[in-house]
C-alpha cells in the first residue's frame, strides 16, 4: 500500500481511478483524462498535490544557506512572496530535483518538492543547513491544492477564509501578479501552477483541504488528477521530473538554463563547476518540443532519428488533447534542425521540432 | 462493474470474441480493458490478409498515458479491421461489444474458441485481480 494524503478517502468517494505514483496511491482520473484537461484549458478544475513536499526553512542564514544550496539565486527575490523556479543540483551538474522557494520573511522561506524525492531532497536539504544553521521542518500538517483554468481564481475568491485581523488579505490575494505567493488566515495562496493556465496553488490546513475541494465542485470546478495534470504540464512545455532531467542530466541540456543563475560571479552554489565546465566544453544537446506529423502517440525513450547528425530520445510524450495530435519533449544533439523522425515500434515516423511551450492560456502556440 | 456480455468468449489478456454465423470470429477488447486503459487516442489494426498465431500480439491501443498491445485469442487470418477506429479510437471506450470491435478472423481451427474462458470464467478472473 502507498502513502496517501489527506484527500485519498475523498477521491474513493468521487470514484477515481487510483494509481501508484513515487510511492503515493494518487487519482489518475475521475472518469475521463481528456475531459478534465478540457475543463482546466476552458474554465477550471482542482487537483490534490499534497503528495508534494512542504518544507519550511528558518534561521538567520536562510538566505546565504539557498544562494549556495540552489541552482537560481534567491537574491531575485526582494519581496515577500515572490515565488523561484530552481533546480536542486549535486556536486556533478546533475538534478538532484526541480522545486519552488517561496520567500516569507527574511529569516522564513518555504520550499515545494517533488512526491517522488521528498525524503532524498530532505535528506540533501538537512545535511547541508547544518553548517547555516537552518532548521528544516516538514509540514505535514499541510495539504496542497491546485485550482487552475481561467475560471480557477474567481471561483476560489469567495472560498478564501476570513481574516478579521488581517482587513485586506482578501484584496490583496486576488490582487496577487503570477508568480508571487500570499498568507491569508490559515492558508498560503499563490497564483503558480503546473498546466499553463492561470490559477491558485493553495496550502492549506489538512482539515480545511476536504470542504474547499466539495465547495469548488459545487461551484463546477472539475476534480482532475495526475493524468490531465501530465498532458497540461506538457502542452504547457514544462518538465517532469524524472523523466526529462534527473540526476544524469544537467539542466543546460534539460531546456532549464533560464533557471541557473551563474551571475553574481562570486555565487558559489553546489554543481557551479561542473556547470561551467559543460557549459565551456559546448556541442550540449538541447530539450526540444515535437510535433508527431503522422498518426501515432510518441512516448518517453522512444529513439529520435537526426539525419546526418545522430540521434537523440524522446523524455515525455503523450497526446495532446488541445492539438488532437502527438507531441513531446525530447533530447536532441546540437546541430538538430526542424526535421527528425521518431522510431515508434519500428517504424520511423516524420516529426517537426518547435519550441516550447505549445499551449499558454488556452491558445495553441505551434502552427 | 464492468460489462461481461454472457454469448461471448475470453481470453486472459481481456480480449473477446465472438462466433459470426458465416464462421468467422470478431475480436475486441472488453469493457473492463477499456476502462483500465482510460480514454482511447490512438488504435492501431492489422492489415487484411496477415495471418496471426494465437496469443500474437496483432494490435496496438494507446490511451492518454500508455500503449498497449492487443493479443489474438486464436490463430487465423484477418479478414476485415474496424476503419472507423482511425478517426474515432473512443469507439472503444463508448461500445466495447459493438461499435468497437477491432478485427474480423477466419480461424484456423472453429473450434479453437470453444477453448477460451466463459463469461463466468473470465468474471471469476477480474474478481481474482480485484477489480
Amino acid at each position: 500500500m502507498g502513502r496517501r494524503t489527506p484527500l485519498y478517502d475523498l477521491h474513493l468517494r468521487l470514484k477515481a481511478r487510483m494509481v501508484d505514483f513515487g510511492g503515493w496511491d494518487m487519482p489518475v482520473h475521475y472518469g475521463s483524462q481528456i475531459d478534465e484537461h478540457h475543463a482546466v484549458r476552458r474554465s477550471a478544475g482542482i487537483f490534490d498535490v499534497s503528495h508534494m513536499g512542504v518544507v519550511d526553512l528558518e534561521g538567520e542564514r536562510v538566505r546565504a544557506f539557498l544562494a549556495h544550496l540552489v541552482a537560481n539565486d534567491v537574491g531575485k527575490l526582494k519581496v515577500p512572496g515572490k515565488a523561484l523556479y530552481t533546480c536542486l543540483l549535486n556536486d556533478a551538474g546533475g538534478v538532484l530535483d526541480d522545486l519552488i522557494v517561496y520567500y516569507l520573511s527574511e529569516r522564513f522561506f518555504r520550499v515545494v518538492v517533488n512526491a517522488g524525492r521528498r525524503d532524498a531532497d530532505l535528506a540533501w536539504i538537512r545535511a547541508q543547513a547544518k553548517a547555516f544553521g537552518v532548521a528544516v521542518v516538514e509540514r505535514t500538517d499541510l495539504a496542497m491544492v491546485a485550482v487552475q483554468g481561467p475560471a480557477a481564481r474567481g471561483l476560489v475568491e469567495s472560498l478564501l477564509p476570513p481574516t478579521p485581523d488581517d482587513p485586506g488579505a482578501r484584496e490583496a490575494v486576488m490582487a496577487l501578479s503570477p508568480f508571487n505567493g500570499r498568507a491569508i488566515g490559515p492558508w498560503f495562496v499563490a497564483r503558480t501552477g503546473y498546466t499553463g493556465e492561470d490559477g491558485f496553488e493553495i496550502v492549506l490546513p489538512v482539515a480545511m483541504a476536504e470542504p474547499l475541494w466539495v465547495a469548488l465542485n459545487a461551484r463546477g470546478v472539475s476534480s482532475c488528477g495526475l493524468g490531465a495534470r501530465d498532458t497540461l504540464r506538457l502542452e504547457a512545455g514544462m518538465n517532469l521530473y524524472g523523466n526529462d532531467m534527473d540526476e544524469t542530466t544537467n539542466p543546460l541540456e534539460s531546456g532549464l538554463a533560464w533557471t541557473i543563475a551563474f551571475e553574481p560571479a562570486s555565487r558559489d552554489f553546489v554543481g557551479r563547476a561542473a556547470l561551467e565546465a559543460i557549459r565551456a566544453r559546448g556541442g550540449l544537446r538541447r530539450l526540444v518540443g515535437l510535433v508527431l506529423e503522422e498518426r501515432g502517440v510518441l512516448r518517453s525513450h522512444q529513439k529520435v532519428v537526426v539525419p546526418g547528425v545522430g540521434e537523440g530520445e524522446v523524455t515525455s510524450g503523450t497526446f495532446s488533447p488541445t492539438l488532437e495530435k502527438s507531441i513531446a519533449l525530447a533530447r536532441v544533439p546540437a546541430g538538430t534542425g526542424e526535421r527528425v523522425q521518431v522510431d515508434i515500434r519500428g517504424r520511423l515516423l516524420a516529426a517537426r521540432v518547435v519550441k516550447p511551450p505549445f499551449v499558454r492560456h488556452g491558445q495553441v502556440l505551434v502552427s | 462493474m464492468s460489462q461481461i456480455p454472457a454469448d461471448l468468449r475470453f481470453a486472459r489478456s481481456h480480449e473477446w470474441v465472438k462466433p459470426l454465423a458465416d464462421g468467422t470470429v470478431e475480436i475486441g477488447i472488453s469493457d473492463h480493458a477499456q476502462a483500465a486503459l482510460g480514454d482511447l487516442v490512438f488504435v492501431e489494426v492489422p492489415s487484411v490478409g496477415r495471418s496471426l498465431a494465437a496469443g500474437e500480439a496483432c494490435a496496438v491501443v494507446e490511451s492518454v498515458k500508455a500503449a498497449s498491445d492487443v493479443y489474438s485469442p486464436i490463430a487465423g487470418t484477418v479478414v476485415a479491421a474496424n476503419a472507423d477506429l482511425a478517426s474515432t479510437p473512443e469507439l472503444i471506450n463508448q461500445d466495447p461489444y459493438g461499435s468497437g470491435w477491432m478485427i474480423r478472423l477466419k480461424p484456423v481451427d472453429p473450434a479453437a474458441v470453444d477453448s477460451l474462458l466463459s463469461a463466468t470464467d473470465y468474471e471469476a478472473q477480474l474478481q481474482a485481480e480485484g477489480a
